[in-house]
């Protein structure tokens, strides 16, 4: 197994290990935390994409990698956007987590 | 099996147990630092899958700039009881399962790649010369693929309108709530003294250096506005309010300099985003150097999060 | 003459691999926050150090060199303040863990 597989495989756990985080957590902090995860491992696959695609004396495809350069800093902006809006909901209810039940979650008002 | 491979075989077990621990630590704190931790480890398999550029941008970003928003998350937001809130088992044990086969799909499709690998790099390294530029990533972000390049400039700013349409209306054009941060010490204001300097001329050198080696306005961009927040956490200067002009025109100045390059290709150049020749490496540089001073100011204020106090006369 | 280079560089890598190994050591088996961090410091002074100073041979150029030592002072700025920081709020709150 080449380099490239290995992490390629690592990326592919990445995906599944940030679905669950986001599936499992009530809490939406955390939620946007897992969603993170499951972006990078994303990422990660692109990056083993470029690493195969080797050619003309370069370490990867550079397409690929650009394209990464510019996920990451779109994906900052999306969790900055996604933590104001938490932020903002957590103000106007006083809930910290997502429920279903709404009974189950902290009540502190402020 | 080589050393290389013993330590790729050791940084993957590293990443994802310290992946899987940020999902499942028990406070929402530990939790963020763990995914820091995973930040700086994921940029070095991006060094080890020869894209220095991605790490670069993963350690800064990815690490540092999303560590700090979420810390300041947990530091504002209300503690929660995570016994109480937790998901049963069964469900729990299908989400388990469902992420299970979508991670070996994944793995299949990487078993089996595509026979020929399709490749872009032959036809960047082509047609890199003409630009002036030595880095073929840098290549693609600012002449191949301009226009992407130029609508995530567009995506900061619209995030950062987003994020500051979140302010309670009493807020509204004031100052973002940096304070949550602060603690006034005499060791952190000492480090936001010495350190600026420094961190401001790594950013410049970042940014220039990027049209030739690793590195690019997203590094150096990023490095300035952590000095920035360095400065604004130490206490020695306020957080601006959001409604001073030079802050507005500084946001804009990348995107909008970018842009008129731009349109100017119409005409000197034939299309849009197009440099005329011979001038493209001066162009390109010009608006690397915009565009650092615009990311570093709209990755500043997106991690300084909504406006919480009006502006004080 | 770059035989005795690499030998130097060998060495003292090795040197600062095993600071590293004894200071991750020290910080999973140290009983409190302080004794931790007192084991930290000393990997990115000496080992971070014995690391840089092994590297320096192999430069191809003084500007590369510089650049390393640079690494090595940046990283002992931000970790003697980080130390003192983390040091401050254990005791304004307590140790907790």
């Amino acid at each position: 197994m080449n380099a490239a597989t290995l992490f390629g495989l690592c990326g592919a756990a990445l995906v599944g290990i940030g679905l669950y985080g986001l599936i499992t957590n009530p809490e939406p902090l955390r939620k946007i935390l897992a969603f993170n995860l499951l972006g990078s491992g994303v990422f990660l696959l692109f990056g083993i994409i470029a690493r195969r695609a080797a050619a003309a004396g370069l370490g990867g495809d550079p397409v690929p990698q650009a394209m990464v350069i510019t996920a990451i800093v779109v994906a900052f902006a999306a969790t900055a956007m996604a933590i104001a809006l938490v932020q903002r909901l957590g103000d106007e209810t006083g809930q910290a987590s997502i429920s279903s039940d709404s009974s189950e979650t902290g009540e502190e008002k402020s | 099996m080589s050393i290389a491979s013993v330590f790729d075989v050791a940084l993957v077990a590293l990443i994802l147990t310290i992946g899987a621990s940020a999902i499942l630590v028990r406070t929402a704190f530990a939790a963020v630092v763990m995914f820091v931790v995973y930040g700086l480890l994921l940029s070095m398999a991006w060094v080890r899958l020869h894209a220095v550029d991605v790490a670069l941008t993963e350690a800064a970003i990815g690490g540092g700039m999303t560590g700090l928003l979420l810390l300041g998350a947990v530091a504002r937001s209300r503690s929660v009881n995570v016994d109480s809130v937790r998901v049963g088992y069964p469900l729990r044990l299908a989400a388990g399962a469902l992420c299970a086969l979508v991670a070996a799909g994944l793995a299949v499709a990487i078993f089996y790649p595509p026979a020929p690998v399709p490749t872009l790099a032959p036809m960047v390294m082509e047609n890199l010369p003409p630009s002036g530029l030595g880095n073929p990533v840098a290549g693609v972000l600012f002449v191949f693929r301009a226009l992407d390049t130029l609508l995530e400039k567009v995506v900061l700013l619209l995030a950062l309108l987003g994020v500051w349409s979140l302010a309670p209306d009493h807020a509204w054009g004031g100052t973002p709530g940096l304070q949550v941060y602060a603690r006034p010490d005499p060791t952190l204001i000492f480090l936001a003294q010495l350190l600026p300097p420094v961190g401001i001329v790594f950013g410049i050198y970042m940014c220039w250096v990027g049209a030739k080696d690793p590195g690019g306005a997203f590094q150096g961009g990023t490095v300035l506005a952590a000095m920035w927040l360095l400065v604004i956490v130490a206490g020695l200067q306020k957080a601006p309010a959001i409604g001073r002009l030079w802050l507005r025109v500084l946001l804009v100045t990348g995107p909008v300099l970018f842009l008129a390059i731009g349109l100017a290709g119409w005409v000197f150049a034939d299309a849009f985003l197009a440099y005329p020749a011979g001038y493209a490496k001066p162009l390109i540089v010009a608006v690397e150097a915009a565009l650092t001073l615009s990311i570093a100011v709209a990755l500043g204020m997106l991690a300084a999060g909504p406006p919480v106090r009006a502006q004080q006369q | 003459m770059s035989l005795v280079m690499d030998i130097l560089t060998i060495c003292a890598v090795s040197a600062g691999a095993l600071f590293f190994l004894a200071g991750t050591v020290g910080l999973l088996r140290f009983p409190d926050t302080l004794t931790r961090l007192h084991a930290l410091t000393k990997v990115d002074n000496l080992g971070l150090g014995l690391i840089v100073l092994g590297l320096l041979p192999q430069t191809s150029s003084v500007l590369f060199a510089v650049k390393l030592v640079f690494v090595w002072l940046l990283v002992q700025l931000s970790g003697a303040v980080v130390t003192q920081l983390i040091a401050g709020a254990v005791r304004h709150h307590g140790a907790d863990g």
